[in-house]
């Protein structure tokens, strides 16, 4: 098993590391950069779980190698919002609007959020469920979240009025 | 492992606190079991058998134990306390030895200083089996040659209520089947053991039910329970499937034997082999009544399938059979039930435990008995309705609220909200949303919409005299409570419920939660919709204690510097059902009604369900906001089991196990869920008179969506989960 070396920016900030060509983005942020949030639920790309932004785009980790993140610029929940200790608009909503329940899957949904409204500020019902159903939920039946996704629309317009 | 404090506003019983654990849940903070970690850790992975059935001739372990970086190998012969365990009956091997009895039955574990490196090293262990013909029937287990020193029969139970030979003018009968439903929680099993000096061990673990874990461990260890000190990590949901042990004693085991930490982190595809699933079960029913539409007699003979161990099956089947013939005033009833071992997947505990399966059974025959009497479905229903004062069929009088004409009125007159109206526009309607979404979209002049109405109830708390008290400590300190509950959190919300009940008995705005550990007396399980009442219970009491104990010093002018008390609540005791399957078994039950609209696309057989309303009786509402995401939540599971949620299992081998190809609902799948009414009579004897309401929603809102794809189809609807042929062919 042969090292490589990787460098890519993690919340900011600029990590360094070796890891083996096989090693998925989620278990390098996970066990090499203890950035735990990223949670892993399925393996295989389906559960969304361990959602991360790279390059400002929304993916699963657990579908990317680590090697293949090398240079680039990614996002995770724990830096997801404004500034260390502060909720950002997405994870104040989810915690207003009750839109977890376990919290296993909300790091995934969060960062999947984060992504959709940037992109679509003002989304219809249909467009946000159509959005969300990338990500499993066990616990909470999804109406809470979808609930969460119009208070984050509000709470990032009162922010930027 | 997480200590968590109140937010600044402080709210008490009956409203809509926020999760305590809620911020370090969205800032991706809050340790799960999975994300655990210790200085110097190894990884434990387990060795399963590929075998339903078969003899193993012999194990070597060198190969593995030679592996540089393997620190061990252990197998049966390495257990040093009790080689089976089990939490109603130690039946099921730490290690299978002699024998394996499913697919996914651990035979060895090993620890290495790499995940790869001991997934690499189970593969290097040698077994040799010699194959069996596996028992996959779970008819035929009733009478075949046993596939355990225990016997096939993990329970039969006969239920003789009045007179069994009473008949009605009307008759009628069917046959029904339900599929192995899998918890799918989304947090895998997971746990950290780390070796203390004094060669007991510490145990972090994802779990429902810690001192289980904790006791049967000890057990098996060999030590004393106190040497084994067990805390719930973070849990990613239960839903039943963390009630039994998986990965408990192997941990330990290597933990204790290489003396270091040691971590293991279940994969998926090892998840759906390394819990319990829901039980699938085959129901023969047949109804009796007066032309009036009174219901004369119920008849029903359930076969549930246990799998190779007995788990909690014991307890699902009485459920299956207690409310086996639904809500409704039963005069006479013949309830006869099996649980039986096969060499399927172990089945145990599931949200709504048994009452699941008969209500898809006992609901579909209402509607056949109101078709035949030609009486309005939901009247019928109402005419039969159970009421407080009333006997249900195992003799037992109902003591407590039994709202059960108020959910079914508050749930049939309920508005339809829009887009689920029943003559809908529906060749306007967004291609998503209809049968078949994106992939396979229906016509939509090929599309019907229908109806579908169930009723059900369940116990609550743990029946047939099982006492499953609950402890909770208090600490009152410079006007700071501490709470220490040994309950596990693994979603429902009790976290916050406990902050409430503290703040309201004693004033206090500041209430922090100790970890849940096995420091304190047993909370016993997060299950049974019991949590609210017996470990809010528990809450309450010492609260109560604490506070006599800080007005009456108050009062003599003798103030102390700290309170603390320890109260254990014990819910009214229980009976044992008799031969005839009569006792008062249960504490308490709760009622809920479902009503569903379904799309169907007739040509291809695919189903949307477009919205669910329901009215629950809930006692009363101690946190609005949890009641509603529980109830949500809880429709989500029914709403699967009737449409996707199927573990396929063939000669006792999982052939789904993914979630690529075992299908949960998602957003799009999700109908909206409306909430007609939450009918609040409280309940004497519960902690301010709240039912639990947890497994409600899952029970009847199976039933109502099967009951609407028969109304569209005009098909039997048979058996749940509905499957494309089962509509077209």
């Amino acid at each position: 098993m042969t090292d490589q070396a990787i460098a890519i920016t993690v919340n900011g900030e600029r990590r360094k590391g070796r890891t083996e060509a096989r090693t998925t983005l989620a278990d390098f942020l996970r066990d090499e950069l203890a950035l735990t949030g990223t949670h892993v639920g399925c393996e295989h790309g389906v559960c969304g779980a361990c959602t991360v932004l790279l390059d400002g785009e929304a993916v699963r980790s657990c579908l990317v190698l680590a090697v293949q993140a090398d240079g680039a610029d990614i996002t995770t929940i724990e830096g997801i919002g404004p500034e260390p200790g502060r909720l950002g608009p997405v994870q104040q909503a989810f915690m207003e609007c009750h839109g977890l329940q376990c919290g296993f899957c909300t790091p995934g949904f969060v960062v999947s959020v984060t992504s959709f409204l940037a992109e679509q500020p003002a989304p219809t019902d249909d467009e946000i469920r159509e959005m969300l159903s990338g990500n499993i939920c066990r616990c909470t039946g999804y109406q809470g979240i979808v609930a969460a996704v119009h208070r984050a629309t509000e709470l990032i317009e009162e922010a930027t009025a | 492992m997480t200590t968590t404090r109140t937010q600044a506003r402080a709210p008490r019983v009956g409203e809509s606190a926020l999760r305590p654990d809620g911020i370090p849940k969205v800032q991706g903070r809050f340790l799960f079991g999975n994300d655990l970690w210790a200085d110097g850790m190894l990884w434990g992975k387990t060795l399963r058998s590929p075998h339903a059935h078969a003899r193993i001739a012999r194990i070597d372990v060198t190969p593995a134990l030679a592996m540089t970086g393997v620190f061990a190998v252990l197998t049966a012969d390495d257990v040093p306390g009790s080689g089976v365990f089990g939490l109603e009956q130690a039946d099921q091997p730490v290690f299978a030895s002699g024998v394996v009895r499913y697919v996914g039955e651990p035979i060895a574990v090993v620890a290495a200083d790499h995940p790869e490196l001991a997934r690499r090293a189970c593969e290097a262990i040698v077994v040799e089996y010699e194959v069996l013909t596996p028992l996959v029937d779970s008819q035929a287990a009733i009478t075949a040659a046993a596939i355990h020193p225990d016997g096939n029969i993990l329970r039969h139970l006969v239920i003789r209520h009045g007179d069994i030979d009473a008949i009605g003018d009307v008759v009628v009968e069917g046959i029904y089947e339900v599929g192995m439903q899998d918890q799918a929680f989304m947090g895998p099993e997971s746990g950290l053991a780390i070796p203390d000096d004094d060669g007991g061990v510490q145990l972090f673990v994802s779990t429902q039910f810690v001192h289980a874990d904790r006791d049967q461990t000890a057990a098996c260890l060999g030590l004393p329970p106190d040497m084994v000190r067990a805390t719930v990590a973070g849990t990613g949901g239960a839903f039943g499937g963390r009630e039994d042990i998986c990965l408990q004693v192997h941990v330990c085991l290597l933990a204790l034997r290489t003396g270091r930490p040691v971590k293991m982190l279940y994969s998926r595809d090892e998840s759906f082999v390394g819990h319990v699933h829901r039980h699938p079960a085959r129901m023969e029913y047949r109804h009796h009544a007066r032309r009036d539409g009174t219901i004369v007699k119920v008849e029903a003979r359930v076969v549930f399938d246990g799998g190779a161990y007995a788990s909690t099956s014991s307890a699902v089947l009485a459920n299956a059979c207690c409310f086996g013939a639904g809500p409704y005033r039963v005069p006479n009833a013949f309830i006869e039930g099996w649980a039986v071992r096969t060499n399927n997947p172990p089945c145990g505990a599931m949200r709504g435990f048994g009452a699941v399966q008969t209500c898809f059974a006992h609901e579909a025959q209402m509607d056949k008995l109101a078709d035949a009497l030609a009486i309005d479905r939901v009247e019928l229903r109402l005419r039969n309705a159970l009421e407080p004062g009333d006997t249900i069929i195992t003799g037992q009088r109902i003591t407590g609220t039994a709202p059960v004409a108020a959910v079914i009125r508050a749930c049939a007159d309920a508005p339809f909200p829009a887009g689920a109206e029943l003559d809908p526009d529906s060749e306007s309607a967004p291609m998503l949303l209809r049968p078949g979404g994106a992939g396979r979209t229906a016509d939509a002049r090929h599309v019907t919409r229908a109806l579908g109405f169930a009723v059900s109830y369940k116990n609550l708390m743990f029946s047939e005299g099982f006492d499953d008290y609950s402890t909770a400590r208090v600490r009152v300190e410079d006007g700071i409570a501490t709470v220490h509950c040994a309950c596990a959190e693994v979603g429902q919300g009790f976290v916050t419920l406990a902050q409430q009940i503290a703040r309201e008995v004693l004033d206090i705005d500041e209430v922090v939660l100790a970890p849940a550990d096995t420091h304190v007396g047993s909370a016993g399980s997060t299950s049974a919709s019991r949590q609210t009442w017996m470990s809010g219970g528990a809450v309450e009491g010492a609260c109560r204690l604490v506070k006599a104990q800080m007005e009456a010093d108050a009062a003599a002018g003798t103030v102390q510097r700290v309170y603390e008390a320890t109260f254990e609540h014990h819910h009214a005791p229980t009976q044992r059902l008799d031969e005839n399957g009569q006792g008062d078994a249960h504490v308490s039950f709760a009622f809920a009604a479902h009503r569903a609209v379904v799309d169907v696309d007739r040509d291809l057989g695919l189903v949307r369900v477009v919205d669910v309303t329901t009215a629950q009786d809930v006692g009363r509402v101690l946190n609005p906001v949890q009641a509603l995401g529980q109830i949500e939540g809880g429709i989500a599971q029914g709403v699967g089991l009737a449409v996707m949620e199927e573990l396929v299992v063939d000669q006792g081998r999982i052939r789904n196990a993914s979630f690529t190809d075992y299908l949960i609902p998602t957003a799009l799948d999700m109908p909206t869920v409306t909430v007609a009414a939450l009918i609040e009579e409280p309940e004497p004897g519960a902690p301010f008179g709240a039912k639990g309401i947890g497994e409600p929603p899952t029970i009847s809102s199976t039933a109502a969506v099967a009951a609407a794809i028969r109304a569209a189809t005009g098909r039997a609807v048979d058996r749940v989960p509905v499957r494309p042929d089962d509509l077209l062919f």
